[in-house]
């Protein structure tokens, strides 16, 4: 038995980096298709991340964000629960920060973390709507989320364009956020900011809340099997709509975390694209929140890599996401590697047999 | 106000329904045959999107309007049919798999657009084609009548015609009757030698026509270029509308127009001073409360049913007590 699950570990791994490898040789294809210099690129690409301190810190900045969403979604995920609405969550945490960190005084120690709770407060209400609409009105999850992105992104531009807009900036941004509320940077040639040791804790404490506690149980056997946990006396429902809060106020949270951290007012013009990028790392996770940074660190080492791509070579940074989309299709295909592994297993079967049978 | 209420009134208002609803009904019937077949697929989005540009390149290039048609339909059917080989070929999850599609297609489509035309936010660089307007002789005299039904754009009347088409298909072919055995009990379907895999795959392709047409009305008809992630939602918003309108094209049609009314409601709250955020949330609020309010009134049915069985189980014991 516990062979045959060392076995499945060795291919959850090997099917992650069959997918990354696979991904990898499309994206060197593609890069080959549309640039002048194939090589030059495709080295930048891979490479680059690593080759000035800038950019290796960069990776770690933006990994902190990724963490948040990840393990957000690893939560939703194994509650059964599609929720995609961690991107709107995101954004508007990240409003409801900017206004908490334009509109309150306070001093700089409290400051950060009024502005964190209170994004994070929104974002568990943005996920928490989807929660509802699916448990009392058997909405359909995966939908009522992707609107309510497109719901918190109007919102959330609604108030930056007009309570928190700053005509002096020039373009669509906010005021200025106070200095008390930024989050103190760790390395002086770095942006890395203090938002990293909430990042950590998070990582920690959703592994402690999936795999120790009652709680996470009870989430795991929701989604496993709901029909069996409602008969076991679980409250389905509030379960699944607790889940989703939280899976939100991680979301909202990591918002006001990357606003504070790595900007000084309120700029983005969009949906940041974290919630969906949590949606993948989970999904290369395995839904454990152990291994989120590992797989933030994957994307967010791609990531850097296409950007000084684009920078210095002729390809655009989109690359990433059909890199992105090839990983995440090849590591959900059960049947990719299955018959491998299916034969694997069945020989340490026939091999486990054969002793017992000398014995 | 008095002015929104002028034009919710007016000829106008029901062009601009009839305008706001076509992509929305040509994919939710797309929607409405893959949901028939017992395939949750959310990535017609991305379908759309690639077919919106497919059409706008193929187009451009050629210099032809049927070559454009193809292209656009090619690569929204190999978006369909990537989906199916990944969920019904390597058994992957549906969601997981629309989501990687759905990023895909946002990305793919600006990779390609900027291979082409050097530009990654919209193709007006290049001259594309536009499908033309129709205007049926003899009707378009009548008054006011001839206003509403003459003059739009071809694919608009396609999408009226694919509901009967797709009612058609569904209900009167064999081809459908094998799309609903499979959907309604797999296993059943296939002990009778009806191939699941197969009639999904047909299922699927078909629905990339549709979402193929859907994609490319947006970018050579609505508008007359390709922008970075123009279907902006609506993919997901067929998906409510056939949600909603349960298995069948009428109320899915319905539920489509009604989606397409809220986002021409909205256009004309833009004459009063409303901020114009809120406007472009009004179509995605009002899928949620619709979602919602059909939500509740299944609630009540369910609730009406459980009282049904408990007076007949009660009568029941009745009966029982006195025998």
């Amino acid at each position: 038995m516990n062979k045959t699950k060392k076995i499945e570990a060795f291919f959850f791994v090997l099917r992650d980096l069959c997918a990354i490898g696979i991904a990898l040789l499309i994206s060197l294809i593609l890069i080959f298709a549309v640039s002048q210099d194939g090589w030059g690129a495709f080295r930048l690409f891979l490479f680059g991340p690593l080759q000035t301190v800038s950019r290796m810190g960069y990776i770690v900045e933006k990994m902190i964000p990724l963490m948040f969403t990840g393990v957000g979604v690893c939560l939703m995920v194994r509650c059964g629960q599609m929720n995609m609405g961690s991107e709107g969550a995101f954004y508007l945490g990240g409003v409801a920060c900017a206004a908490a960190a334009i509109k309150i005084a306070l001093p700089a120690g409290i400051h950060p973390l009024v502005c964190m709770l209170a994004a994070g407060v929104v974002g568990a209400l943005a996920c928490g709507v989807t929660a509802v609409l699916h448990t009392k009105f058997h909405a359909l999850t995966i939908v009522t989320s992707l609107m309510m992105n497109y719901i918190c992104l109007y919102l959330g531009q609604y108030f930056i364009n007009h309570p928190l807009w700053d005509s002096m900036s020039g373009y669509q941004a906010s005021f200025k956020y106070a200095q008390t509320a930024l989050l103190p940077k760790l390395f002086s040639r770095t942006n890395i900011h203090a938002g990293l040791f909430a990042a950590v804790a998070v990582v920690i404490l959703g592994h402690i809340l999936l795999e120790k506690s009652t709680f996470g149980y009870r989430i795991k056997m929701v989604g496993t099997n709901l029909h069996f946990a409602r008969y076991s006396g679980i409250n389905v429902t509030a379960t699944i709509i607790i889940c989703e809060l939280i899976g939100g106020f991680l979301a909202g949270f990591g918002g006001a975390v990357e606003q504070l951290g790595m900007y000084k007012r309120f700029e983005y013009s969009g949906l940041s694209g974290h919630g969906f990028d949590g949606v993948m790392i989970a999904v290369i996770a395995g839904n454990n929140p152990k291994y989120i940074p590992l797989a933030a660190l994957f994307l967010a080492y791609v990531r850097v890599g296409a950007e000084a791509m684009a920078r210095m070579s002729d390809v655009p940074p989109e690359l990433v996401s059909i890199v992105q989309s090839v990983v995440i299709m090849l590591v959900v295909a059960e049947k990719f590697l299955a018959g491998w592994k299916h034969r694997v297993i069945a020989k340490q079967s026939m091999k486990d047999l054969a002793l017992t049978e000398v014995k | 106000m008095e002015s929104v209420l002028g034009y919710i009134f007016s000829t106008e208002f029901i062009i601009a329904i009839l305008r706001m609803s076509t992509p929305l009904i040509l994919c939710s019937m797309g929607v409405l045959l893959v949901r028939n077949s017992g395939v949750v697929c959310i990535a017609f989005e991305s379908m759309m999107l690639a077919a919106a540009l497919g059409g706008v390149l193929g187009s451009a290039y050629s210099r032809s309007l049927l070559v454009g048609l193809l292209c656009g339909i090619a690569l929204s059917v190999l978006f369909a049919m990537l989906f199916g080989f990944f969920v019904l070929v390597l058994k992957a999850n549906n969601m997981l798999v629309s989501l990687a599609l759905n990023t895909l297609g946002s990305g793919g489509t600006v990779f390609i657009l900027f291979a082409f035309t050097g530009d990654r936010g919209s193709s007006t660089s290049i001259q594309s084609l536009q499908f033309p307007t129709v205007n049926i002789p003899v009707i378009q005299d009548i008054p006011i009548l001839g206003n509403i039904l003459s003059g739009h754009n071809i694919l608009t009347y396609v999408a009226l015609v694919s509901v009967p088409v797709v009612y058609l298909i569904l209900m009167k072919s064999p081809l459908g009757l094998r799309i609903r055995a499979v959907g309604e009990n797999k296993n059943a379907a296939e002990s009778l030698g009806t191939s699941a895999m197969k009639t999904q795959f047909v299922a699927l392709f078909i629905a990339g026509i549709f979402a193929g047409l859907a994609g490319m009305y947006m970018s050579m008809a609505y508008v007359s270029a390709f922008t970075q992630d123009m279907i902006a939602g609506r993919g997901f918003i067929a998906i409510a509308a056939q949600n909603l309108g349960g298995f069948m094209p009428i109320p899915t049609l319905i539920w489509s127009l009604v989606f397409g009314a809220s986002n021409a409601i909205a256009n004309a709250f833009q004459a009063i001073n409303m901020p114009p955020e809120f406007l472009q949330m009004f179509p995605y609020f009002s899928t949620v409360l619709g979602l919602m309010l059909v939500g509740m009134s299944i609630n009540q049915q369910e609730k009406k049913k459980a009282a049904e069985i408990e007076e007949k189980s009660k009568l029941a014991d009745a009966c029982e007590g006195n025998g």
